[in-house]
């Protein structure tokens, strides 16, 4: 299970938690969020921006 | 300062004040207007004062800020960068944005108790509607700011904000919608060099409102729920003015129907003009992949005249705002690389409304913009060969 964060705000998609409020609940995959779907904080940058938490 | 600041980090918290710290108290004078409207009511005698009274609010905003603003100019500091997360958490900013909303709502009740209570003519009903309009306008500023931030409290707050203009669709929108298409051409919200504020207002109210509705229904289609349901946001947001609308009613009787839907078409129509001017003509450029450029500060209007941006939190620093969306206002900055317009958004407002005059002083600076190249600009499409032509571009 990875983190995914937005490179403009501190928004960070964790897939353990998912972000039900957004329709992906808990264990939903990186993969399987939309290409398309914005940072649901800021709405600057999509998710092919966002940045992997904690990798190298 | 700035760079004082920067210099003696040990000591940057001592050696930089914010100044205008005690001026966003000004901001409640706003919704206090209908407070003031009575106070002069009761002190006049009946004559012209007492007439001209129920006007107060376009005669504050239209005429007393531009001219304020004319006199006391501009003011172009910055928080040093180390101290924005400091000045970011001080809750002190949060909690007069939070007085907006009871100064706004008891202007809002008090409005509906002279309406139905003291002797006006047509011309006094008509000024205090649009003095509540004014109220409710700049109220979805509020409403702005505080949809924008991460904790939940401070975006429920923004949708009570909304409630007033039945505009609750707006925080959606805006942030979902606008903030990621800003400055090109699929945004209702940013205008296009050659576009009046005539022909922009109903494009933006109803790309808007069926924006927010398309939004919603796709978040709620990922949950496998359809868009009839309170957990739509557009829905709840409408449910709160409906109640609201509704309690009115009830309380002052249904003679207040004509001041609720004056002042909310009016409050609306006030944040439309505002949007028309944020990013008239600007354009992002599309990179080789297809994708639009990340929104820059040179995707939106800006201005530093300090009474204007006292009364609606520093909007009129617009670029960072778009840049970084859940900054709070106290901490936004001025970009010497933003456009800038040559006076502040209220007095904007009044250039948008007469199309000959906005173009005169507006269409050039989009032209000088794009260094002379106006095929970079966000162009009216009905427009594009007359204005390409007229300003010497081919495309």
């Amino acid at each position: 299970m990875s983190k995914f964060r937005c490179p403009v705000c501190e928004y960070v998609f964790d897939e353990v938690v998912g972000d039900p409020h957004e329709g992906f609940p808990a264990g939903t995959s990186w993969d399987d969020v939309p290409d398309d779907w914005c940072c649901p904080d800021c709405g600057v940058r999509e998710k092919v921006d966002f940045e992997p938490v904690g990798a190298a | 300062m700035t760079s004082m600041a920067a210099g003696q980090e040990a000591h940057t918290e001592v050696s930089w004040r914010d100044g205008k710290r005690y001026a966003w108290l000004l901001g409640l004078v706003v919704p206090a207007i209908p407070f003031i409207i009575w106070g002069v009511y009761s002190a006049t005698d009946g004559g012209w004062a007492t007439h001209l009274a129920w006007w107060l609010a376009p005669i504050i905003v239209f005429v007393l800020i531009p001219t304020l603003d004319m006199l006391i100019g501009n003011d172009a500091e910055n928080p040093p960068e180390e101290l924005v997360k400091w000045l970011e958490q001080d809750r002190y900013y949060q909690w007069i944005l939070y007085l907006f909303l009871p100064v706004q709502y008891a202007g809002l009740v008090l409005a509906c108790w002279m309406w139905t209570t003291f002797e006006m003519t047509m011309v006094d009903k008509i000024g205090l509607a649009i003095s509540v309009g004014v109220v409710a306008g700049i109220g979805i500023n509020t409403a702005h700011e505080l949809g924008h931030k991460k904790e939940k409290h401070e975006r429920w707050l923004s949708k009570v904000a909304l409630a007033q203009t039945f505009y609750g669709h707006f925080f959606i929108e805006h942030n979902r919608g606008h903030h990621v298409r800003v400055a090109t051409p699929e945004d209702p919200a940013s205008s296009r060099f050659g576009e009046s504020f005539w022909r922009f207002l109903p494009r933006s109210i109803w790309g808007s409102l069926t924006s927010a509705w398309g939004l919603e229904r796709k978040r709620l289609a990922r949950m496998n729920k359809g868009p009839w349901t309170l957990r739509n946001d557009v829905l709840n947001a409408w449910a709160m003015s409906l109640a609201l609308f509704g309690a009115l009613v009830i309380a002052f009787g249904p003679s207040i129907l004509p001041l609720l839907v004056i002042q909310a078409i009016f409050g609306f129509s006030l944040l439309e003009v505002v949007n028309y001017l944020e990013h008239y003509g600007l354009m992002r450029q599309r990179a080789e992949s297809g994708r639009y450029e990340r929104p820059a500060a040179r995707h939106s209007w800006n201005s530093n005249n300090v009474v204007t941006n006292v009364f609606l939190y520093h909007l009129q620093r617009h670029s960072d705002h778009h840049a970084n969306p859940t900054r709070r206002y106290q901490a936004l900055r001025d970009f010497d690389e933003a456009p800038q317009l040559p006076a502040g958004y209220a007095s904007m407002i009044v250039l948008a409304w007469v199309p000959p005059l906005w173009r005169k002083v507006m269409d050039k600076r989009v032209v000088a913009h794009y260094d002379g190249d106006i095929s970079k600009a966000n162009i009216q499409p009905s427009k594009r060969e007359k204005i390409l032509a007229r300003y010497g571009a081919t495309a």
